[in-house]
C-alpha cells in the first residue's frame, strides 16, 4: 500500500513535528509513505474567502503531485474536506476523481483503512478532544450533537488505545473553536471569542492537553491559551498517537 | 472605487457588540439553552430525522410546482370568501395594505408577528402615512418601544436584559420605576395591548402555513395575539411570502411538530390557529409577496433557501451569531438563514453577511426542513466576489497568495524568509498591525520546515 502525505503549508510551516509524527505513525503501522516535496495547499484559504475561481494552480499542483497514490493520508479533517469536495481539474478529471475518492484524514485512515485495534502510545494525562468542524460535520469523523442519531467518534476510539490517557467531558462537545481560515482575521472579535469559550470549557473539566484533527483550529486555542497564560497545551492527535512519553 | 453600504459591516458590529464579553457570555447562554431544549425535544421522537427528511421533501415538491399551488390557493381561498391580492415587491405590499387601511379609515391597528412586514418594512411606511401600528406580539412590543428591529425572527427581543424591559415599560406604560419582575411586566403588557385589542378594527397577521387545497391559512402563535386581534377586528389582513404554501392539511402534521420543537423545544406552539372564512360582516384579505423569491427560485443553488419555515434553530445553534447578536446582521432576517437570503433582496448592501460565519455546518443539521445553509454560505461568497464585491485589499491579499501557493519554490523560500523573520524580529508580525496578534500570540517559527527535515531525514 502507497501512501501519499499531505503536509498541509501552515503544518509544514510552523508545526512540523506533526508532520514527523504523523509520518513516524504510519510508518510503525506498515504502510510505506512518500511525502511528494513540492507540494503546498489545498487552496482552501482562497475558495473560502469566494475566491475558488484562484484555486486552479494549487488543483493541478495537488493532482501532479498526488495523483500516483493508493492513498493520501492528511494529519487535517479541514484541508481533506476541501479536496474531497472540490478538487477538479479539467484535463485530469480522472486522477482528480482518483484523489477525491482515496484521500483520508489520518484518523478515519487509522480507523477504516487500517482498522487499527491496538496502538502502543502512551500518554497519561487529561485530554479533551476538541472536535473540529470540517472534521466531523464534514467527513464524519464523529457524530454530531444536531443529530437524533447514534453517537460514535473515530479520534475517541483512537485515544482510547492510548495506555494512561484520561479523556475528560465537555460542556459543549462539538461547538466550533472560531478559527474558521481568514474569518479568524477578518472577524476577530467574534473568532477570539470563541476560542476562548472553547479554551474555558477545556479548563473547566480538567484538561491538561487538548488534542484534534487539525492543527489550524489548535494553533487559534494554542494563541489564546499562551496569551491567557494557561498550562494547558495544545497537540495534534498524532502526536499523542505517536507518543511513548 | 470600494464598494459602499448604508451600514456598518457585520465584523464592525460584532466587534462592537463584544465590548461587554459579560453581555455576550449572557446572550450565548440564553440562546444555547434554547437550542438544548430543541435537542431535548428532537430526542423524544425517534422519527426525528425521518420528520426532517419527508419536511424537506414536501418542500421541494412546492417549490418546484409552487405556480400551480399557489393558484390552487388563491382559487380555493376566494371560494372561501377571502380577498386575494398579489404584490410583486415590498412596496407593492406595503401599498395594497396602505390602501385597505385608508379605505377602512383607520389610523391605528394592530400587528401580531410577521417577518415579511419587517423584510417589507410595513411599520416605518404606514407611520410615514399617519398611520401607527400596534405590534401585539410582546417581545416585538418591546422592540417596537425600544424603536429597534427585531433582533431574532422567533425571539425579538432576546437581546434585551428584563432590568432594560422594566426601563421600558416605566417610561411607555407607567409601570413603577425599577419594577423587573417578568410576570408583573407581562401583565402590564396585557393590559395595555387588550386596549388596543378592543379599538382595533383592522388586524394584521402573519402566516406560517397556507393549505393550497382548503385555502386556509394556519398561524402559529404562543400568545394567542394573532387570534386576539383577527377576531376582534372588521377586517384580517394575512401577509405572506409566496413560498409559505404547503399542498395539503394533513402535511401540517409533519410541519407543526418540527416548528415549535425547532424554534423553543416545545412540543407544538400554544396557538396554531386557522383562519378559513371571513366571519359574517367581516372581510378576510390575504397579501401574497413574491419580494425576490422567484428571483431566489431561479437560483438553483440558492433555491432551498425558500424551504424555510422561519423556526430560527439555525439562529440558536450558530456560534457566530450567540456571540454578535441579531442587530450585527443589519436585515430582518438575521443569523445563517438571513445570511443566505439577503444577499439575494440587495447583494452590495449584504455582501458581508454569507462570510459572518466559520462555515462549521450546525446550522445545517439542526434546520428543520434541511436547508443546506452552510453549502450555501460557501457559494454566496463565490457570486460576490465574482459579481465585484469583494474589497480591493482581499482581491489583492488572494491573487499574492494564489502566487505563492502555486509556485513550490516561492512558498519555500518564502516561508523560510518569513520565519527567520519571526525569529529575528517578532515585532514584525507581533504589533496592532495584526489582528492574529490582537489577543492571540502567534505559533512560534520553527528553523526548520518538514520539507526540509523530511529532505534531510528521509531521502
Amino acid at each position: 500500500m502507497k501512501v501519499g502525505l499531505f503536509i498541509p503549508c501552515y503544518i509544514d510551516q510552523f508545526y512540523p513535528q506533526v508532520g514527523i509524527a504523523t509520518l513516524s505513525l504510519l510508518e510503525k503501522l506498515g504502510c510505506e509513505v512518500v511525502y511528494p516535496q513540492g507540494q503546498t495547499c489545498c487552496g482552501q484559504p482562497m475558495a473560502n474567502s469566494g475566491f475558488e475561481h484562484l484555486t486552479g494552480g494549487c488543483n493541478e499542483l495537488f493532482v501532479k503531485n498526488f495523483a500516483d497514490f493508493d492513498y493520501i493520508v492528511s494529519p487535517s479533517g479541514s484541508c481533506t474536506l476541501h479536496i474531497k469536495d472540490h478538487l477538479h481539474v479539467h484535463d485530469k478529471e480522472d486522477a482528480a476523481t482518483h484523489i477525491r475518492q482515496h484521500i483520508y484524514e489520518l484518523s478515519e485512515f487509522l480507523t477504516d483503512v487500517l482498522q487499527v485495534k491496538h496502538l502502543s502510545a502512551r500518554f497519561p494525562y487529561k485530554v479533551g478532544i476538541h472536535q473540529s468542524c470540517h472534521g466531523q460535520r464534514g467527513l464524519h469523523l464523529s457524530q454530531m450533537t444536531e443529530l437524533v442519531a447514534a453517537p460514535y467518534s473515530k479520534p475517541q476510539q483512537l485515544l482510547q488505545m492510548v495506555e494512561g490517557l484520561e479523556l475528560i467531558e465537555l460542556s459543549r462537545k462539538d461547538e466550533c473553536c472560531g478559527f474558521g481560515g481568514t474569518f479568524c482575521v477578518f472577524e476577530e472579535a467574534v473568532s477570539v471569542k470563541m476560542g476562548k469559550d472553547r479554551v474555558a470549557d477545556h479548563e473547566k473539566h480538567g484538561a491538561e492537553y487538548i488534542t484534534g484533527n487539525d492543527v489550524s483550529c489548535l494553533m487559534h486555542l494554542e494563541g489564546i491559551l499562551k496569551r491567557q497564560q494557561s498550562k494547558v497545551k495544545v497537540l495534534h492527535i498524532a502526536e499523542i498517537l505517536n507518543a511513548a512519553f | 472605487m470600494e464598494p459602499t453600504t448604508a451600514h456598518k459591516e457585520h465584523a464592525e458590529l460584532a466587534d462592537v457588540f463584544n465590548k461587554d464579553e459579560a453581555r455576550v457570555d449572557w446572550h450565548d447562554e440564553t440562546l444555547w439553552w434554547v437550542r438544548q431544549k430543541r435537542d431535548k425535544m428532537a430526542w423524544s421522537l425517534p422519527e426525528w430525522e425521518d420528520l426532517r427528511e419527508t419536511a424537506s421533501r414536501i418542500k421541494f415538491n412546492v417549490l418546484g410546482n409552487l405556480h400551480d399551488y399557489l393558484l390552487e390557493f388563491e382559487r380555493n381561498a376566494q371560494l372561501n370568501g377571502a380577498t386575494v391580492h398579489w404584490a410583486a415587491d415590498a412596496k407593492e405590499h406595503n401599498e395594497i395594505v396602505l390602501k385597505l387601511l385608508k379605505e377602512q379609515g383607520v389610523q391605528r391597528m394592530v400587528k401580531s408577528k410577521s417577518m415579511l412586514t419587517e423584510e417589507c418594512h410595513l411599520n416605518p411606511f404606514l407611520a410615514e402615512h399617519g398611520i401607527e401600528v400596534i405590534d401585539t406580539d410582546l417581545g416585538e412590543r418591546i422592540v417596537q418601544l425600544a424603536k429597534e428591529p427585531p433582533s431574532h425572527i422567533v425571539l425579538p427581543c432576546i437581546h434585551k436584559k428584563k432590568e432594560e424591559i422594566g426601563d421600558l415599560f416605566h417610561i411607555h406604560l407607567g409601570t413603577p420605576a425599577g419594577n423587573a419582575d417578568p410576570k408583573f411586566l407581562t401583565a402590564a403588557a396585557r393590559l395595555h395591548l387588550r386596549k388596543e385589542f378592543i379599538q382595533s378594527r383592522v388586524a394584521i397577521t402573519g402566516v406560517n402555513f397556507a393549505v393550497a387545497e382548503t385555502g386556509e391559512m394556519v398561524v402559529c402563535t404562543n400568545e394567542g395575539n394573532a387570534d386576539m386581534g383577527a377576531h376582534l377586528a372588521d377586517v384580517h389582513i394575512a401577509c405572506m411570502g409566496i413560498e409559505k404554501i404547503i399542498p395539503q392539511r394533513r402535511h401540517l402534521g409533519v410541519f407543526l411538530r418540527l416548528l415549535a420543537r425547532s424554534a423553543t423545544g416545545q412540543p407544538i406552539t400554544t396557538y396554531s390557529s386557522h383562519f378559513r372564512k371571513p366571519g359574517a360582516g367581516r372581510q378576510l384579505h390575504i397579501v401574497l409577496v413574491d419580494n425576490g423569491r422567484s428571483r431566489q427560485l431561479g437560483r438553483e443553488e440558492f433555491r432551498n433557501s425558500l424551504k424555510c419555515i422561519r423556526c430560527g434553530a439555525c439562529m440558536n445553534t450558530c456560534p457566530v451569531y450567540r456571540r454578535s447578536g441579531g442587530h450585527s446582521y443589519h436585515n430582518a432576517v438575521a443569523g445563517p438563514i438571513g445570511a443566505i437570503l439577503a444577499p439575494n433582496l440587495d447583494m452590495k448592501e449584504n455582501a458581508d453577511l454569507p462570510f459572518a460565519s466559520t462555515l462549521c455546518g450546525s446550522c445545517s443539521n439542526v434546520c428543520p426542513v434541511k436547508i443546506n445553509i452552510h453549502e450555501q454560505l460557501y457559494k454566496w461568497r463565490q457570486v460576490i466576489v465574482q459579481e465585484g464585491y469583494a474589497k480591493t485589499s482581499k482581491k489583492a491579499s488572494m491573487q499574492m497568495m494564489n502566487m505563492v501557493l502555486t509556485r513550490p519554490a516561492v512558498f519555500k523560500t518564502a516561508g523560510g524568509v518569513g520565519r527567520w523573520v519571526m525569529r529575528h524580529f517578532p515585532g514584525v508580525v507581533n504589533n496592532g498591525m495584526n489582528p492574529w496578534y490582537k489577543q492571540r500570540e502567534m505559533p512560534e517559527a520553527p528553523k526548520e520546515s518538514f520539507a526540509d527535515w523530511y529532505k534531510k531525514n528521509k531521502q
